[in-house]
């Protein structure tokens, strides 16, 4: 078990033929993922490393039956491109273009609220079920499967994350990257959801970043819901105001949105806050050992 | 992306947003000119800075003869304006927005933007205008009236409605105020805007609603469809190593009083690797997320801007690699080293995707690189450095 990748999955890349597609394509293949279409519009019939190619999403999921889409299209075609898998009725669409404009992406979530499908990220490295399925552009080889559950606004911190339970011997069931922009598919409370449905899911690391209220809705979640150990990071203490910071998501908008403020209110929820990134994996391994015993 | 009063009232006009007349100057001369232009008293002479707060600060005047224009502009321009939100060090004031004077019977705030946890667009109105909205929204919140738009229907008169009825305007200020919702809407839609302000929103004793002030932000991401818009940067408000870094498309945010430099890919470990030199207790001199396809070229130059810094006493490079592979970043920071010249000590930092070649380059270098093995040591070692 884990949560919505696992090895019946079947991928269909966006943007399979550009320079990245193709590169992160392989990469996930390599690692195991069933990638069973590409779609760029005009090069349907061609192939890449041996996966077909299709001139649509629709007509790829017809012919292969993908039930995952992975998306490299550049910003301005980007919000066409989710909105072509949601329309084709793609169950799980995993966004890991960086820039899509916010109006575009509000488009994006109205209709997709609409539909059954669920949109990981934009801007953001992707999902990864240990052993089974990587959809997006993470260091498969640091990964190894366990109980940890790890959901994350950010790319090369949630491998830091990664990194250092793996130092203490923790494995993990599913990685989530949602991404670093204000406007995106799946948020924390989605993921926390799911792990806390999961029976593989014994334990949970939620790192997130300034900007945006998401943490602290998160936080007031798991105080009424989740049972399973939760150990809380935040990025960004030490980040100027009204300033973007890398993630067109992190920025403290006046007084809303610090660093302080997430803390308090992972604190106040009774989550384990690690407030030294160097200690997050033998924070994690305390705060764990009866969870994973 | 910021722009200035004078340029954001350019668009409402564009869009048929009323705005007081007037005009911008870069000079006292043309202060003065613009001022005789307008024919009436008094004028009014505004700092153009990108910040808030600048009536507080002393950039704003009402000057009710000629002489008064003249006597405001030159003591304006050229003036280090400090406001909350300029910082200690203040901003050259370098250009003036110079307009007519308008009998005010109310001022109104009004604000639009895109929402981010509704993904909805927001109009923000109160009758409390002329305040800073955070103070107002943090004493008095029922002051404060939200209209929520979908960005698939748009906005339709009803939502025109609920926010006039709101402010209690009545008869033909509803009508006025209701068209020019309609068209800020438009113009926040049309140009990817990310906060349009209007503080204060007046109605005049002759029974008119004018925008007296504007400001408008722009969403970076979506900058490559706004041509006109690109132009309007203005330099002058930008730290020069931001405006370098810009160039190769690095992400690099200066931080005053800051004595680390720091090189990070990611923007998530970047910040948290800001806030690890913190807590070793030394303070980072900047951001800079060399992103995760970045190449040799790019360290290079982020490399180089980080040591041109005077304040820097020391750098830590801190890369996880993923797609950013250890050995290019290695590579990078070595050839980087050896143009620019290292007089500072620099702590490396390396994980994942080709690691141990990464490692093998810096120490074939022969340059005096100090390896850390993971982050805490890494904040340990940069901290020693900063103690001297």
């Amino acid at each position: 078990m884990s949560i919505w990748v696992d090895r019946n999955t079947r991928l269909v890349v966006q943007g399979i033929t550009g320079r990245e597609g193709q590169f992160h394509t392989i990469n996930c293949k390599n690692y195991g993922t069933n990638v069973v279409a590409g779609v760029t519009p005009g090069k349907g019939g061609q192939s890449v490393e041996g996966i077909p190619v299709f001139n649509t999403v629709a007509k790829a999921v017809k012919e292969t039956g993908a039930n995952a889409a992975m998306v490299f299209v550049p910003p301005p075609f980007c919000a066409d491109a989710i909105l072509e898998s949601i329309d084709a009725g793609v169950p799980l669409i995993v966004a890991i273009t960086e820039g899509i404009p916010v109006m575009d992406m509000m488009k994006v979530k109205n209709f997709l609220a609409k539909s059954k499908s669920r949109l990981i990220g934009p801007n953001c490295p992707g999902i990864i079920t240990p052993g089974q399925c990587k959809i997006g552009i993470q260091p498969g080889h640091i990964h190894s499967p366990g109980h940890v559950g790890i959901v994350s606004r950010s790319g090369t911190l949630t491998y830091e994350a990664v990194h250092q339970i793996q130092q203490f011997g923790m494995g993990q069931s599913t990685v989530i990257g949602i991404g670093g922009d204000p406007v995106n598919g799946t948020n924390f409370i989605d993921c926390l959801t799911a792990f806390n449905a999961d029976p593989e899911t014994k334990a949970i690391i939620m790192v997130g970043e300034i900007g945006g209220s998401a943490e602290e809705e998160a936080a007031d979640f798991i105080k009424k819901n989740v049972k399973k150990p939760v150990i809380g990071f935040i990025a960004g203490l030490t980040a100027p105001p009204g300033r973007r910071m890398g993630h067109a998501g992190a920025i403290i908008s006046g007084s809303s949105g610090t660093a302080q403020g997430k803390i308090k209110a992972m604190r106040e929820a009774g989550l384990t806050v690690v407030e030294n990134l160097g200690e997050m994996g033998k924070i994690a391994k305390d705060a764990f050992a009866a969870a994973l015993k | 992306m910021k722009i200035h009063e004078f340029q954001a009232k350019q668009l409402f006009q564009k869009y048929g947003v009323p705005i007081p007349r007037g005009k911008a100057a870069f000079s006292v001369d043309e202060a003065k000119q613009i001022g005789a232009e307008l024919g009436v008293f008094p004028v009014v002479v505004k700092a153009q800075i990108h910040a808030g707060g600048r009536g507080k600060g002393g950039g704003v005047k009402l000057a009710k003869t000629a002489a008064e224009v003249e006597k405001y502009a030159s003591s304006i321009l050229g003036m280090t304006l400090v406001t909350h939100q300029t910082g200690p060090e203040g901003k050259l004031v370098k250009k003036l927005l110079i307009e007519e004077g308008l009998p005010i019977a109310k001022e109104l705030y009004l604000s639009v933007l895109p929402d981010r946890g509704t993904a909805k667009i927001v109009f923000m109105a109160s009758e409390a205008g002329g305040m800073d909205i955070e103070e107002v929204a943090a004493k008095t919140p029922e002051k404060i009236i939200k209209v929520y738009i979908d960005p698939l229907v748009g906005m339709k008169g009803y939502h025109a409605n609920e926010l006039a009825f709101g402010l209690n305007l009545t008869g033909d200020l509803v009508k006025q105020f209701t068209a020019m919702a309609m068209k800020l809407y438009k113009m926040c839609v049309d140009y990817d805007c990310s906060l349009v302000e209007i503080n204060p929103l007046i109605l005049t004793k002759d029974g008119r609603v004018i925008a007296l002030d504007g400001k408008i932000n722009f969403d970076d991401n979506a900058m490559y469809r706004h041509k006109d818009i690109q132009e309007w940067r203005d330099l002058d408000e930008e730290d020069p190593s931001e405006v370098e870094a810009s160039k190769y498309e690095l992400n690099y945010i200066k931080m005053p009083s800051g004595n680390i430099g720091n090189m990070v890919n990611g923007a998530g470990l970047a910040m948290a690797t800001m806030d690890l030199i913190q807590q070793a207790g030394a303070a980072p001199a900047n951001f800079l997320d060399v992103g995760g396809g970045a190449s040799a070229e790019q360290v290079e130059n982020g490399f180089r801007i980080i040591l041109a810094d005077p304040s820097v006493k020391g750098v830590l490079i801190n890369i996880f690699g993923g797609i950013l592979r250890c050995d290019r970043l290695a590579n990078g920071v070595v050839e980087a080293a050896k143009k620019v010249g290292i007089k500072v000590p620099v702590v490396i930092r390396m994980e994942g995707t080709n690691v141990e070649e990464g490692r093998s380059i810096l120490d074939k270098s022969g340059l005096n690189l100090i390896t850390a093995k993971d982050v805490s040591d890494a904040a340990q070692k940069i901290a020693a450095v900063a103690k001297g």
